[in-house]
């Protein structure tokens, strides 16, 4: 028997099966050009149909806030759909609460765009571009804060008090890039440069890269800007709050403020601290205090090294707060609140806020 | 020559008397592994039995017009097995096109399928004891939803066990052996009512 016989039909009967693995997959795959409507027709996309819609869109240049990259770990990726896209996923139902989901909120990493699809986004959402920025300088403000400058190829607008994603590259044993969001600590009138402060955290896999990897001249992407914490234009009084590098959206609402003349509000800002180690830009702020009438700045720390040397106040936040609240700030007068640091600090924050009468606080929660 | 028994006859023995995975034991991996969680043993059931019936049917077109005339027997594992592993891979595209929630709930259970002895196993009965294409299609059928009966019985049963004062030695696979074969003796008593070979 032809000792070439064998291996042949092994090998002809492997090549006929591929063949048809690879035509199946090209017609069960191929869901030709689909069309994506975002809100109401205000814009359309002709795309190829088969990728999930967070990627679709991103190479469209919409970016949709995403903290693990598409991998349906963060359930960051939220888009309203209007069209049918078939019931909700497994992997979608722990990040939806009931009215998200009788208002179709879907994860758009999670499905998949098989037809036209009619979606809708915030608008400030096509504002967000995709950067390779340049980092100009690196400083530490405290032990364990540091502060980026980021020069950017090209402009971008943001509000004062928004956030960027920032991509951290794989390093060491982190395989896939990850995205983090960091919020911009430098004023909207700098268009082509920001600034963000960035507190290292323990086995934190970005905090750790730009603390331990980054240097200057390193080219760091970022994606922005997203958020909705930025000032509101009214006139009530302001009530800011923040601890450690939650410094960053406030110090750009409040210079912001200043930059732009809005000189007629009350803002009161408090700094929480543990130690005077912990503290930073204080000069900053007091200079700013002295040329803004309006401006104070209350930094508190709970644990002073050396409390006969510190003139400032001594104790947890929401107790010099209180104290403020109820002894030297204005009772009758209309309030916002601001607040950025830790879910604990906020959660504090928001209810003792409330219990004072103040209504509407705004902040954003990184966990 | 192919034995004269009637398909359907073919089809409720390897359900009931001759089930492929308590009269021989095949399969056994992913039946102890996945009958922890009732819900999956369902799905990966579901999933065995598709590709049961599909890969027997093609298998026994293969070895028809191919193995046999070239004269390749000493191939044939290999070629069922490369057999096997296509249907599972072109399925799994389907599925995930047809119903993208089956598709999910199946998960890694149908890529794993690939390597479930059962399959292979109810293959290589069907070409040892000469089956035609109609009863190869009905055995594999059969063989595939007995396969999906035995392990969602065993899911449920050990739902209870779980509950079960269980000695301590015997708890995780011991008790679940001991508890599949007192199903397989449970399944010897339908041996009386159609004996097929």
């Amino acid at each position: 028997m032809n000792l070439w016989l064998a291996p042949l039909i092994v090998g002809i009967i492997s090549s006929v099966l591929s063949a048809l693995i690879v035509i199946v997959d090209a017609i069960v795959n191929n869901y030709g050009e689909v069309e994506i409507d975002i809100n109401n027709g205000k814009k359309k996309l002709k795309v190829k149909g088969g990728t999930p819609l967070l990627f679709t869109l991103a190479s469209q240049n919409i970016f949709i806030p995403s903290a693990c990259g598409g991998r349906g770990s963060c359930g960051a990726c939220k888009v309203k759909v209007l069209s049918d896209v078939g019931e909700y996923l497994p992997t979608e139902l722990p990040y939806m609460s009931k009215d998200e989901i009788k208002e179709n909120i879907r994860l758009s990493c999670q499905i998949k765009v098989k037809k036209d699809l009619k979606i809708v986004l915030p608008e400030e959402l096509f504002n967000v571009k995709k950067l390779a920025g340049k980092v100009v300088s690196l400083r530490n403000v405290t032990h364990d804060i540091k502060e980026v400058k980021i020069k950017l190829p090209e402009e971008i607008n943001f509000k004062a008090g928004q956030y960027v994603q920032v991509v951290i590259p794989p390093y060491e044993k982190i395989k896939q890039p990850t995205q983090r969001a960091y919020s911009i600590a430098s004023t909207p009138s700098k268009k082509d440069e920001i600034e963000l402060l960035i507190r290292l955290v323990p086995g934190g896999i970005a905090t750790t890269y730009v603390h331990n990897y980054l240097k200057e001249n390193d080219t760091l992407e970022i994606i922005g800007p997203f958020g909705d914490f930025y000032l509101r234009d009214t006139n009530a009084d302001m009530i800011c709050v923040a601890g450690g590098s939650g410094m960053a959206p406030i110090k750009s609402i409040i210079f912001d403020m200043y930059e732009r003349g809005i000189t007629n509000r009350n803002v009161w800002y408090f700094f929480g601290a543990r130690t005077e180690k912990d503290l930073f830009y204080v000069d900053l702020f007091k200079d700013l205090e002295k040329k803004w009438d309006k401006f104070h700045f209350i930094p508190a720390l709970s644990e002073p090294l050396e409390p006969e040397k510190w003139d400032g106040e001594v104790g947890l936040i929401t107790d010099v707060m209180v104290k403020y609240l109820e002894n030297v700030i204005d009772k009758d007068t209309e309030k916002e609140g601001y607040l950025c640091g830790s879910p604990g600090m906020i959660n504090a924050c928001e209810k003792l806020l409330n219990e004072h009468g103040v209504k509407d606080v705004y902040y954003d929660k990184f966990a | 020559m192919s034995p004269n028994i009637n398909p359907l006859v073919l089809f409720f023995a390897s359900i009931f008397t001759s089930n492929i995975l308590l009269s021989n034991f095949l399969g056994m991996c992913s039946f102890i592994s996945i009958s922890k969680n009732l819900k999956s043993s369902n799905g990966l059931g579901m999933a065995v039995a598709m590709v049961m019936t599909v890969t027997t049917a093609l298998n026994w077109i293969v070895e028809k017009y191919i193995i046999i005339p070239f004269q390749i027997e000493y191939l044939r594992y290999i070629i069922y097995i490369i057999v096997i592993a296509a249907v599972v891979q072109i399925l799994e595209m389907l599925i995930d096109r047809i119903s993208p929630n089956l598709y999910i709930s199946l998960g890694i259970f149908l890529p794993l399928i690939t390597v479930n002895c059962a399959i292979l196993g109810v293959a290589l009965f069907m070409q040892l004891r000469n089956y035609t294409l109609l009863q190869s299609v009905f055995f594999g059928l059969g063989s595939g939803l007995g396969w999906w009966l035995a392990i969602v019985l065993l899911g449920a049963i050990r739902m209870k066990v779980d509950k079960a004062p269980v000695p301590a030695p015997l708890k995780g696979v011991g008790i679940t052996l001991i508890t599949i074969g007192i199903m397989a003796m449970a399944f010897m008593g339908f041996a009386g009512m159609i004996n097929v070979q």
